[in-house]
């Protein structure tokens, strides 16, 4: 275990500087999950009729194998390429689908009277969306927000068999050279920073979410 | 008489091809009237009652609303007017007591100060002194807090018209009977019609000046309590309100 610690630490600023480009990764996609995910989702509740196939076609492309997106990722045009952009375009991917589903259920989910006495009492749609739906289905969204996050950490290291960088970079490289004390060095690191994101968003959630 | 707030003339509904709702559906509430709409359930009277505020709109007929079609009427406006109760208030669970009295009052954009001394005013109405209740949360209340407070949030902007739909309908039966003696008190202080829908009988006599009694989407008989007793129109009518009397 001191040989694994020495080792690490040996490393650090390697580590450092990989689990940042990791969490660039992720959280970028994250933001931009949520930017479509959200509005997205508040939509399907809104057309009913679409809520299926949008739900089931989101479904299908979560179920593409992830090595295989990012594969695919990589002679489309604009998207792809090498690199953390077709990456963040694969994790967005990946991600949407937690958010979109979470804020459909969310909305859903608002009690039917609330609704009613919402519109009876003469607020717009937008109002009541604003002022009543999203703080009342916020805590739904935001566990869709935490599950995408803690995937997306850890499908950002298969981000680095494309030249995307983060710690997938350590692990690649540990199980090329059969050295698993380096394959240690990115696991270790992606699981911390997946528990750590977990937590904060878990404050968050106790911080801002609606008091009843 | 001098014209009525709410009037519907020959209304009918249908949610479905078979059977309408509502059919020849004609009732007026006149200004400071409490009318009570009642009859089993299913026949009709919330059907009725969301006609007023365009929550639902008429398939046939007209629904006149402070002398003006409703359907005429910008639907956001016209609600802002109407003064809107139901079951267990449908308070808004992430908001406190005073956001949820304040609420009709913001949306129509009246000041801070303005707001806080009307919801203290129908706070103090409605028996909740605001300094213990205001900051609460409607989870924290009982059933019967929580109806005052509905009852609170829908006379804040003073409205002439107010809807109620079984408001003491969650209530047990002796917290029922102490909102049906607070609401005639309260009575004597605003000059609003009331539309009341309920299914019980007992409520429409204690509470409302005129009862129309319903089944399957029609008015069977409507009149002052007294009338209803004394002279019941039909068969049905009687065994409804016998039920009530025995």
């Amino acid at each position: 275990m001191n040989g694994l610690a020495g080792f690490l630490w040996g490393r650090r600023d390697e580590i450092l500087a990989l689990t940042g480009e990791h969490l660039v990764l992720v959280a970028v996609s994250a933001a931009i999950a949520t930017a479509i995910g959200v509005p997205l989702g508040v939509a399907l509740t809104r057309q009913p009729g679409l809520a299926r196939p949008v739900l089931g076609f989101a479904n299908t492309v979560q179920a593409i194998p992830s090595l295989a997106l990012f594969g695919f990722l990589i002679p489309v045009p604009i998207l792809g390429g090498i690199g953390a952009r077709t990456a963040i375009v694969a994790l967005v991917v990946y991600s949407l689908l937690p958010i979109l589903r979470n804020t459909h259920a969310g909305i859903l989910s608002v009690e039917p009277a609330v609704v009613e006495a919402a519109d009876g009492i003469g607020m717009t749609r937008g109002e009541r969306l604003r002022m009543v739906e999203l703080p009342l289905a916020f805590p739904v969204v935001l566990a869709g927000i935490r599950v995408a996050v803690v995937v997306g950490v850890g499908l950002a290291t298969i981000a680095a068999a494309i030249g995307a960088g983060g710690l997938g970079v350590l692990i690649y490289r540990g199980v090329a050279t059969a050295d698993h004390r380096l394959i240690l060095a990115g696991a270790l690191p992606a699981a911390a920073l997946a528990l750590a994101l977990d937590f904060l968003l878990g404050l968050v959630a106790r911080r801002w979410g609606p008091r009843r | 008489m001098t014209s009525p707030i709410l009037e519907y003339a020959d209304v009918r509904k249908d949610f479905s091809a078979d059977r309408p709702v509502l059919e020849h559906f004609s009732l007026t509430v006149g200004p400071g009237e409490t009318v009570a709409l009642v009859g089993p359930s299913g026949c009709g009277k919330t059907t009725a009652l969301k006609l007023a505020n365009r929550l639902l709109e008429p398939d046939g007929g007209t629904v006149r609303v402070f002398g003006r079609p409703a359907g005429e009427q910008e639907p956001v406006a016209l609600r802002r007017r109407i003064g809107f109760v139901i079951q267990e208030g449908g308070l808004f669970p992430h908001w406190t007591v005073r956001e949820n009295v304040e609420a009709v009052p913001r949306l129509l954009g009246w000041s801070p100060e303005r707001r806080r001394e009307r919801s203290d005013a129908m706070l103090a109405t409605v028996g909740l002194p605001a300094g213990a209740f205001a900051p609460r949360r409607p989870a924290s209340l009982s059933g019967g807090e929580r109806q005052r407070v509905g009852v609170a949030r829908a006379l804040a902007a003073a409205p002439s018209l107010v809807l109620m739909d079984e408001p003491f309908g969650a209530l047990d039966p002796i917290a029922r009977r102490a909102m049906q003696k607070e609401f005639l008190a309260w009575r004597t202080r605003w000059d609003a019609a009331v539309l009341l829908v309920t299914h019980d009988l007992g409520e429409a006599f204690r509470l409302a000046d005129r009862v129309a009694v319903m089944a399957s989407g029609r008015i069977r008989q409507v009149g002052p309590p007294d009338a209803l007793r004394r002279e019941p129109a039909d068969a049905f009518v009687r065994e409804f309100v016998s039920e009530f009397l025995a």
